[in-house]
């Protein structure tokens, strides 16, 4: 079987060559067999496709046969792994990872080549530009971290095993989202780097990279998020983000790729920035790979990280040459990017979208920032310094926090240039609901795990709580509105209902109001952020029928046992959950110790509520008394997170939806009549 | 230190009182000195924020008072010599520097704010005022462009004729 991976891999290399080369040539040439020899290469990228996926399946199959003669197989799986997780085995180690990444490009190119129709010539230069990238993630899987490396000496009869921590089943997906986001981010700047060196003339480029950026936005976004869940049902904690080198290596091209998202649209409908998002684009894709650099290499110490190894050097080199490449045709070509229009006033969308770029560049700097710290320190001072979730939530919290006032403030500006007296009328509603909210949360008599309500001034993390949860309502209320106003109109030149308006007004424009929705879900990931300053933990040792009160409830332990199974053997407390004195739960935290791979691992259980997580952790047992020692986490307000991604991924969705036509139901006479109240009902280039 | 704080607001409302507005002010920066200062010695709540100011050292990656490790070899002791410090009053700085002392630098889950150290909490900062500053110039400079002339003599609209049609706009797309 190895034989045939390898052969796979060798193959795909080859033929990524060939697309490289030929694709460039045809570009370059212009003789008469160019065009044919274009073709050829195109082909020999769609083929490179189904190399690769023959080399994956190779190792997923050995996975499933327990063939350990493969080094990878030996070392990531055994005969007792469950089948989802044989197929994870995949992306579980460094080689297999790199090559479920070869196998994201090829699919991205796989499709990219078979949609050349919608603009041969770029779509020409964009293969070559990926068939360059896949070159290099082809030549790592064949040349420095080849996952069909035969075992030497005896075979054995067993594998190491899966680690613990990624036998949960998020780890079946949450990789896959990511790769898709990471991955994705190429095509962007394939099609970027295309138009720069091509000089495209007018925006279509631009149209064709937003939508493949926001599939990408929306996967990496998912691959995040799955991420958080998955630390926060796993790892024990009882959080979902530690700021992480690597957590924070997924959160940089994803804000890179959102200050892109939001700035593209200057480009598209005033013709401006068109540098900026060139470079937003290159930045997003080079970050991106800077984060895969980060885990691979070993350079900077994480808990996440893949062992140090030599492949450090070859994602250096290629980050250099991505650079080079592209300062290159930007110098050489910048002259094709000059803006169309000038800015009118600082009181404008405009600007908002500057203000929002500089937003997100800032947070993005700080994790950068933060992130390398250590490694500076080490260079400059000869000692490392930690840099964790004290220094992000001191730096990156304010910038957040604009950034909020920016999302409620942005929609409600026109472009070119906004009154401050319709700002204020559009303005004024929304802010007095949300201090209202903030007055409401500061003046009620009790939230969670404080009698006094949520008192700003007696805790930094209260301050930026309540600040949070007033701009997201904010936000959301601005949001409400903009749906508001948009359905009255609709519904006023039509005579349907209100609900019925709002959905015609989305369908008519799914990109802006998919939009609106996606900060809506945003909003509720924030909300539910801000519960965390409101977190309490306890942690007792508990015998039979002993007691341990958490906020409102109550824990009774009813018993505690352990059982063998043929991949791990486990302990757990079964535990009575008590709230008002009435019994609502019983909950059955866990912890495995793992046969194959000698460790442990923790399956906290956790009571999901809107209000509020009673997370569990069975830490083990005291030695001296036999007792499980538990830990009860009280998390308010987490549902939200999750509940808000959802929102986001619909949104998102929903915005790559094309428009509906905008139905002409109204005469004109009429309309006319009526013109004195109606408001232009907003459309596609709003 | 706290009444020192105290003392400055008090000076700065004794000089300014001949000013309404600066009385307020002052009043405003008393109250927040006040809420502020509110039970910041609360030995339990000292122990809390300045056990999540430190980590783990036994390799989790973990803040102290998070690490979850059943047979931890380190944190239950850290633990207790953190509680021990707290209640024999010692200050945060010294708490810090008895830990960074014993454990290394690595034990803070920040940097600190002084020496190079420093850099990491300021380049934000700078960052961020340089940043905003930079899009008010380019907001401006932007503004300041020549409009770009339109073909077949078209004369775009301008000063109080565009105010005009603006506002007839706005007055037909009023709700």
């Amino acid at each position: 079987m190895a034989q045939i991976g390898s052969f796979a891999l060798l193959f795909a290399f080859a033929l990524s060559v060939y697309c490289f080369a030929g694709g460039l040539v045809a570009l370059i040439s212009a003789g008469p067999n160019s065009e044919r020899l274009g073709e050829t290469a195109r082909r020999a990228g769609i083929a490179l496709f189904a190399a690769v996926l023959l080399a994956a399946v190779v190792l997923v199959v050995a996975a499933f046969r327990n063939d350990f003669t493969i080094a990878y197989i030996f070392h990531h799986s055994n005969r007792d792994l469950p089948g989802p997780y044989k197929f994870a085995t995949l992306w579980s180690g460094q080689e297999g990872s790199l090559l479920f990444w070869s196998l994201l490009l090829a699919g991205y190119g796989f499709v990219l080549r078979l949609r050349y129709k919608t603009d041969p010539r770029l779509f020409a230069y964009a293969s070559v530009i990926l068939a360059g990238v896949q070159i290099f993630f082809l030549a790592l899987v064949n040349f420095a971290a080849n996952p069909f490396g035969v075992l030497q000496g005896p075979l054995r009869p067993d594998g190491s095993g899966l680690n613990p921590l990624l036998q949960y089943p998020e780890m079946v997906i949450h990789p896959p989202m990511l790769y898709l986001g990471y991955v994705g981010f190429t095509v962007p700047f394939a099609f970027a780097l295309g138009a720069l060196i091509m000089k495209y003339p007018g925006e279509k480029w631009i149209h064709i990279t937003r939508r493949w950026t926001m599939v990408t936005w929306g996967f990496l976004t998912c691959g995040i998020f799955l991420g958080a869940h998955w630390a926060y049902s796993v790892l024990g904690w009882g959080g979902y983000w530690g700021w992480d080198p690597v957590e924070n290596a997924s959160l940089m091209p994803w804000l890179v790729g959102t200050a892109f998202l939001h700035s593209v649209m200057m480009q598209e409908k005033r013709g401006m920035l068109k540098v900026w998002n060139m470079w937003l684009v290159f930045a997003t894709f080079w970050l991106a790979i800077l984060g895969t650099f980060l885990t691979r290499s070993g350079i900077i110490s994480s808990v996440h990280a893949f062992a140090q190894s030599s492949i450090g050097d070859w994602f250096a080199w290629f980050l250099a040459i991505t650079m080079a490449v592209f300062v290159y045709f930007f110098f050489k070509n910048k002259d094709h990017l000059r803006s169309e229009h000038k800015l009118e006033s600082l009181v404008s969308r405009e600007s908002s979208f500057l203000f929002n770029n500089l937003l997100f560049l800032l947070l993005c700097l700080d994790v950068l920032w933060g992130t390398w710290f250590p490694k500076i320190s080490e260079l400059v001072q000869g000692n490392k310094v930690t840099v964790g979730a004290p220094f992000y939530n001191r730096v990156a919290i304010p910038v957040a926090l604009l950034l909020l006032i920016l999302t409620a403030l942005g929609p409600l500006l026109a472009w070119r240039k906004t009154s401050f007296e319709s700002l204020k009328r559009n303005f004024k509603w929304p802010t007095l609901g949300a201090l209202a909210v903030m007055a409401f949360l500061m003046l009620s008599p009790g939230s969670w795990g404080s009698p006094f309500g949520l008192r700003p001034w007696q805790d930094i993390s209260y301050f930026y709580s309540l600040m949070a949860i007033g701009l997201a309502v904010l936000v959301a209320l601005t949001v409400a509105s903009e749906f508001y106003r948009g359905g009255k109109v609709i519904s006023n030149h039509t005579g349907q209902g209100m609900f019925a308006s709002m959905v015609q007004l989305t369908h008519r424009n799914t990109r802006r109001y998919g939009g609106y929705i996606v900060h809506f879900g945003v909003v509720v990931v924030i909300i539910g952020l801000a519960g965390a300053a409101f977190n309490q933990d306890k942690e007792q040792e508990m015998g039979y029928g002993d007691k341990m009160t958490i906020g409102s409830y109550t824990l009774v332990c009813r018993s505690y046992t352990d059982e063998e199974y043929p991949n791990y053997a486990a302990e757990w407390a079964v535990l009575d959950v008590y709230k008002d004195g009435r019994q609502i739960d019983t909950l059955t935290p866990e912890r495995r110790f793992y046969k194959a791979s000698q460790q442990t691992s923790t399956m906290p259980f956790i009571r999901s509520t809107l209000a509020e997580d009673l997370y569990l952790v069975y830490e083990g047992i005291n030695q001296d008394t036999g007792h499980p020692i538990l830990k009860a986490h009280l998390n308010p307000l987490v549902m939200w997170i999750w509940l808000g991604v959802w929102i986001i991924i619909a949104g998102t969705a929903l915005a790559l939806v094309p428009n509906a036509p905008a139905p002409v139901h109204v005469p004109v006479a009429r309309r006319v009549e009526s013109s004195a109240t109606a408001t232009p009902v907003p459309t596609a280039g709003d | 230190m706290g009444m020192r704080l105290l003392d400055g607001v008090f000076s700065v409302m004794k000089v300014n009182s001949n000013s309404k507005a600066q009385r307020t002010l002052g009043c405003v920066l008393l109250a927040l000195a006040v809420c502020l200062l509110a039970g910041a010695g609360d030995p339990t709540s000292r122990f809390n924020d300045l056990g999540h100011q430190l980590m783990c050292i036994c390799g989790c990656n973990q803040i102290l008072l998070e690490c979850n490790h059943v047979g931890c070899p380190d944190s239950d002791g850290m633990r207790t010599e953190l509680m021990a410090a707290v209640s024999r009053g010692d200050s945060d700085s010294l708490v810090q520097q008895a830990f960074i002392q014993k454990y290394g630098p690595t034990v803070l889950a920040a940097p600190l704010t002084s020496g190079f150290d420093r850099t990491a909490w300021i380049l934000p900062f700078v960052a961020l005022v340089l940043g905003f500053g930079l899009v008010v110039v380019v907001v401006r400079a932007w503004k300041n462009r020549p409009t770009p002339a339109l073909a077949d003599g078209l004369r775009p609209a301008m000063g109080g004729e565009l105010d005009r049609f603006r506002e007839q706009a706005r007055k037909e797309t009023e709700l």
